[in-house]
């Protein structure tokens, strides 16, 4: 039987960026014994030598040309912002550095 | 008590590691259609994709595949027969879709190398950088932090974002650990940085201008103890935007990791902010756990398996690798050391180069680019090429000169004119009447006129007082407006006075 | 004039019998008798419509060629992007927003003169098999307004079987066009992968995503087929290749001499009793009109829902983290200083919902380091095994079939706690989308025992969704004459002017 605890169910939602109050972190952490026995099924198979399959098609090298198309209008691209300054998207403070 | 560089470097073995971002000088983004023209307007160079607008999808741009192959093969990799982009997952709202387009295991080009050669005590010696991986991503976008102190994120209100530059073409070198340079490590990455940029400006890839963020680098410095096997651990210094920080960063990481581990403290392994006024680097803020970028196959992207034939085809379209390009030149032109330095500094290389290809003698070529011209570039702060003066109009006034119809003093007034926009040499020769005066009546009329007008001073050279003959030559250019050459005035004016073989 | 099919309609147009602009202005009419019982559409796009169907009547008064679809009403599924109206995703986070450009799909519809009406329910982000889990509220079904639609485009099936449009587009992941067309008793195909451009299809799973035609017949479903497909350069998933000849197989629908295969794992146990009937039935009828039905055995799709549930909430984690309270969408919590971090938490919390939430963290598990070759890895294996599966079947027969659903339409709320058994309703209709594949799902009949309508479901490979259509059409004509009118003749009228 897996299972994930509630701090595993925890961490797992800040790596997600979704703030889970303490009854929702305890009520996903009681389903997902269930959903991971379920979906572990995937081990049950012998998989040595089976090659993954990430695109239904087999394709490959699909390019454009080096070519500029017009760009959206300021206003189009900051339509749906929920704050704007001097043309730009007002976010809150951010914390830490960017990568 | 901070240890001094020589006693770190007596004490301890720096490991260096250099990862190198490239932004490529494509028309268009890596994954849309948006332009990537420098210093727009905010949010005019954005669309559905690069603002991962609900639904929007990526495509990828052949020419940056192109780029980075070219890359590639200049840095001696394998190309990968096939390759695939990833996502790695990470939220910071620079990063519209919360995820970069970028390459994991399966990167395009691998297993590489670059030489560099720096000056030793012992003389100039090679240092072998290996290349690891050299992969494809996207840039984000920028952000401006408002509120606080002078811009910076810590303490702002706010912040606003831009993303013209989200999904510019970035290609990332990473390197092997490179070990052995013992003191030299920061004279080796610089070295490397400088020899990559000029592999990257050859291959025409990318504008590198590191003052504008189109290359940087992130400096990783590892001590160990002499002796031992056991690699230290590392810092990350971002942000080094200078081929000098480059230097000045991995010297002050070294000084940092000796005195914490002199101290008996632990080198924490973190990202570091190099700060261009002091030379120092703070620490970034440490993140409780090391983040889990749950890298995948991109789904909405192809892999790439680049044709062998085509990759041969690109091998063949290599310029000439910059290192060997500036041996051969310092050989075939006969320029001393320094001289060579001075010209790689002003980055006039190419432009003496396409001179001489001209017939342009190399030792003028190099004394009109490097002398007046830089003097007039640097009067106004411009980049010599930008000035509008050609190799073929440097060409054209030495050959000028040859002949006997430039005066060198004529000649400074003419390269000023091509600059001033009046036309190439010949325009510039007739626009302002410039010629030199040979007629030999003229500059006798001329000679009388200064003797007639210097009485005395003529007298002491017919007396044999021939120093005193400058004064009158000076006065004999100022009459024909310069336009005489000196040597001819003076050979007449000593003739004219009796002192003809003298 | 609105139970008539599409194809009809087109011919009243083209004769002059009619207008686009009285077509709509009845299907209009129709939104608003039954919709508020219904509940198929987010949003109504009346001026739109109307302005589209004058402009249609304009070129066609001017005597410009047409496309055979041009001034015909559908309703779009609200995971397509379509420029200046509301497109929600069936999510909180995303009311209010208004795209700046057309997906694909839209475009094509509108270049087509197609006249969409409005925006339809769905199961937020398409992660759902009944609509309930639509931030807005669920969609009822018209054949019983006490049990679900079925999902994930369970909107547009709605609104499809309850005549409140001809045609409808969804978008079908692991069954979200095949399941509620079976449930609400209406043609629907999920066309082969990278036939119809994703562009501006607001994505869920980009690897299994693929936006389809819902309609009341055969027939009209190919014409739909064929306005939307095609290759787009916006898309590098889409294939370069002629659009399968749909139309003209749905006209010719002969299957004499055609070899079904019958997956031995997709019946029997776990279906109910009058679902395998009405698919055995269907059988006969088939072999009747001179196909030859044998029996194929694919052993890996005893593993395709696992899968499914892995490599879908896996994309969708990563595919959803743009939804951060940044550049559009909601925003909730920026006050007091809050850092942009926090203010992204918060909106995530408070914009997605439950199942959403679910999925979100099982992919980002499934993807975390130390278990991604457990788990999405293995996954990613399993879809191969299943391909091959496929391709073994498809070497003994032209066409698989199945019944679509395990089940006809359950109660609303029914299984809306017991994630697990909801899932179990997409067992037969998952591997198609883990293979990359076209489906089908059309009326076999109402079940017995409820009343209520079976699909029956119909499998090709990859750019041969002209033998759906072909079997389809086939069959089609064969369960008409047997029930001696389209099944859903026997949908209640839900009191609207039908
Ligand atoms: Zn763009």
């Amino acid at each position: 039987m897996s299972s994930l605890s509630r701090d595993d169910v925890a961490k797992l939602a800040a790596l997600a960026r979704i703030e889970m109050t303490e009854a929702e972190l305890i009520e996903l952490s009681s389903q997902f014994g269930m959903i991971l026995d379920a979906v572990a099924r995937v081990q049950d198979v012998n998989l040595d030598g089976v090659k993954p399959t990430s695109h239904p098609q087999p394709m490959l090298n699909i390019t454009r040309p080096d070519v500029v198309a017009p760009s959206l209008s300021p206003e189009d691209a900051l339509s749906g912002a929920p704050a704007q300054e001097d043309q730009r998207f007002r976010v809150p403070q951010i914390l830490g550095e960017a990568e | 008590m901070s240890a001094t560089y020589d006693e770190v470097v007596a004490k301890y073995d720096p490991v260096l590691g250099l990862e190198v971002h490239v932004e490529l000088n494509t028309n268009s983004k890596m994954f849309c259609s948006c332009t990537t023209t420098f210093g727009a307007e905010p949010n005019t160079q954005t669309c559905p994709v690069c603002l991962a607008l609900p639904g929007a999808l990526p495509v990828v741009n052949e020419k940056a595949i192109e780029s980075t192959i070219k890359i590639g093969l200049a840095l001696n990799c394998s190309i990968a027969p096939f390759s695939r982009f990833a996502r790695k997952n990470y939220f910071y709202p620079d990063m519209p879709k919360n995820f970069q387009i970028s390459q994991y295991d399966e990167p395009i080009c691998v297993d590489g190398f670059v030489d560099v050669e720096i000056e030793t005590d012992e003389g100039p010696k090679q240092f072998r950088v290996e290349i690891e991986r050299v992969h494809m991503e996207e840039d984000t976008g920028k952000s401006l932090h408002v509120g606080g102190a002078t811009g910076r994120i810590h303490g702002a209100e706010y912040s606003l974002l831009d993303y013209n530059r989200a999904g510019i073409p970035l290609v990332e070198i990473v390197t092997k650990i490179v070990p052995g340079t013992g003191k030299y490590a920061p004279e080796v990455a610089r070295a490397y940085v400088a020899e990559l940029r000029d592999i990257l400006r050859g291959l025409g890839v990318s504008d590198v201008k590191m003052e504008q963020g189109s290359l940087r680098c992130d400096a990783n410095v590892s001590l160990k103890p002499m002796g031992s096997e056991v690699l230290g651990t590392r810092s990350e210094t971002k942000n080094v935007n200078s081929l000098r920080s480059v230097e000045r960063a991995v010297r002050g990481e070294m000084i940092r990791h000796a005195d914490l581990l002199n101290e008996g403290k632990k080198v924490k392994q973190e990202t570091r902010h190099f700060q261009e006024d002091t030379g120092l680097t703070r620490s970034g803020r440490s993140k409780e756990q090391a983040e889990d970028y749950r890298y995948f196959p991109e789904p909405d992207l192809i892999p790439v398996a680049p044709d062998a034939a085509w990759i041969e085809e690109l091998r063949k379209t290599l310029p000439e690798r910059p290192s060997i390009r500036r041996k051969r030149l310092k050989e075939e032109w006969a320029v001393p050391d320094k001289e060579m330095a001075a010209m790689i500094n002003a980055d006039v290389l190419d432009i003496v180069e396409a001179t001489v290809l001209l017939g342009c003698d190399p030792t003028k070529a190099r004394t009109w680019w490097l002398g007046e011209i830089s003097r007039i570039a640097n009067e106004k702060d411009v980049a010599i090429a930008e000035l509008s003066i050609t190799p073929a109009d440097v060409a054209e006034v030495v050959s000028l000169i040859a002949s006997g119809e430039l005066t060198d003093k004529l000649a400074r007034q003419v390269i000023e004119g091509i600059i001033g926009g009046e036309g190439n040499a010949k325009q510039v020769i007739d626009k302002r009447g410039i010629k030199v005066v040979n007629n030999d009546d003229e500059l006798i009329a001329a000679i009388e006129r200064a003797c007639a007008a210097q009485p005395e001073t003529a007298e002491k050279v017919r007396n044999g007082h021939i120093p005193a003959a400058g004064a009158l030559i000076g006065a004999v250019m100022k009459d024909t407006k310069g336009q005489a050459d000196a040597a001819k005035v003076r050979e007449l004016l000593l003739g004219h006075l009796g002192q003809s073989g003298n | 004039m609105i139970n008539k099919t599409a194809a009809e309609m087109a011919d009243a147009l083209s004769k002059g019998e009619t207008t686009s602009l009285a077509l709509t202005q009845a299907h209009l009419d129709r939104i608003s008798a039954v919709d508020s019982k219904v509940k198929a559409f987010l949003h109504v796009d009346k001026e739109g419509a109307l302005a589209q169907a004058a402009s249609v009547d304009a070129k066609r008064a001017k005597g410009e060629k047409l496309s055979p679809l041009a001034g015909i009403p559908l309703a779009l599924k609200d995971v397509l992007a379509q420029k200046g109206v509301p497109t929600t995703a069936g999510s909180k986070i995303l009311q209010g927003w208004r795209p700046p450009y057309d997906s694909t799909v839209a475009a094509k519809l509108k270049a087509a003169g197609v006249v969409i009406v409005g925006k339809t329910n769905m199961d937020e982000f398409a992660m759902g098999s009944s609509t309930e889990n639509s931030g807005f509220g669920p969609t009822f079904n018209p054949w019983d307004l006490t049990r679900t639609p079925g999902g994930s485009s369970g909107g547009s099936a709605a609104a499809v079987s309850s005549f409140q449009t001809p045609l409808a587009i969804g978008s079908d992941t692991g069954g979200s066009i095949r399941q509620p067309a079976a449930l609400t008793g209406i043609v629907g195909v999920r066309p082969t992968y990278g036939a119809v451009s994703r562009y501006g299809l607001i994505a869920y799973s980009s690897s299994l995503d693929q936006a389809g035609p819902f309609g009341r017949t055969v027939l009209d479903t190919a014409l739909l087929h064929e306005v939307i497909a095609g290759h787009d350069a916006h898309d590098a998933t889409s294939i370069n290749a002629d659009v399968p000849a749909v139309v003209a197989a749905a006209k010719s629908g002969d299957v004499k001499g055609l070899k079904i295969g019958v997956i031995k794992q997709l019946q029997g146990e776990g279906y109910q009793k009058g679902v395998q009937t009405r698919f055995d039935e269907s059988l006969k009828l088939l072999a009747s009109l001179g196909a030859e039905i044998v029996e194929v055995d694919c052993p890996n799709f005893e593993y395709a829902l696992a899968a499914y549930y892995l490599i879908a909430p896996s994309e969708a984690s990563s595919n959803l983290a743009r939804f951060d309270a940044m550049r559009y969408g909601l925003r909730v919590g920026d006050k007091d200083g809050a850092s942009a971090e926090a203010v992204m938490n918060i909106t995530r919390d408070a914009g997605f919902g439950r199942e959403v939430k679910r999925r979100i963290i099982l992919g980002t598990y499934a993807l975390s380091s130390g278990y991604y070759d457990a788990y999405y890895g293995s996954a990613q294996k399993i879809r191969t095994l299943i391909i091959e599966d496929y391709a073994k079947a498809f070497a003994k027969a032209d066409v698989l079939v199945s019944p679509t659903a395990p089940t006809t339409a359950y109660k609303i709320g029914e299984k809306v706690d017991d994630p697990m058994a909801m899932y179990l309703g997409d067992v037969a209709t998952i591997p198609v989308n883990l293979a990359g594949i076209c489906g089908m799902s059309l009326p076999a009949g109402l079940a017995e025992e409820d009343g209520l309508p079976v699909g029956f479901q119909i499998m090709a490979p990859a750019m041969q969704d002209q033998r759906l259509y072909q079997v389809g059409a086939a069959l089609e004509a064969a369960l008409n004459s047997k029930w001696g009118a389209p099944i859903l003749s026997n949908a209640p009228s839900l009191g609207g002017a039908a």
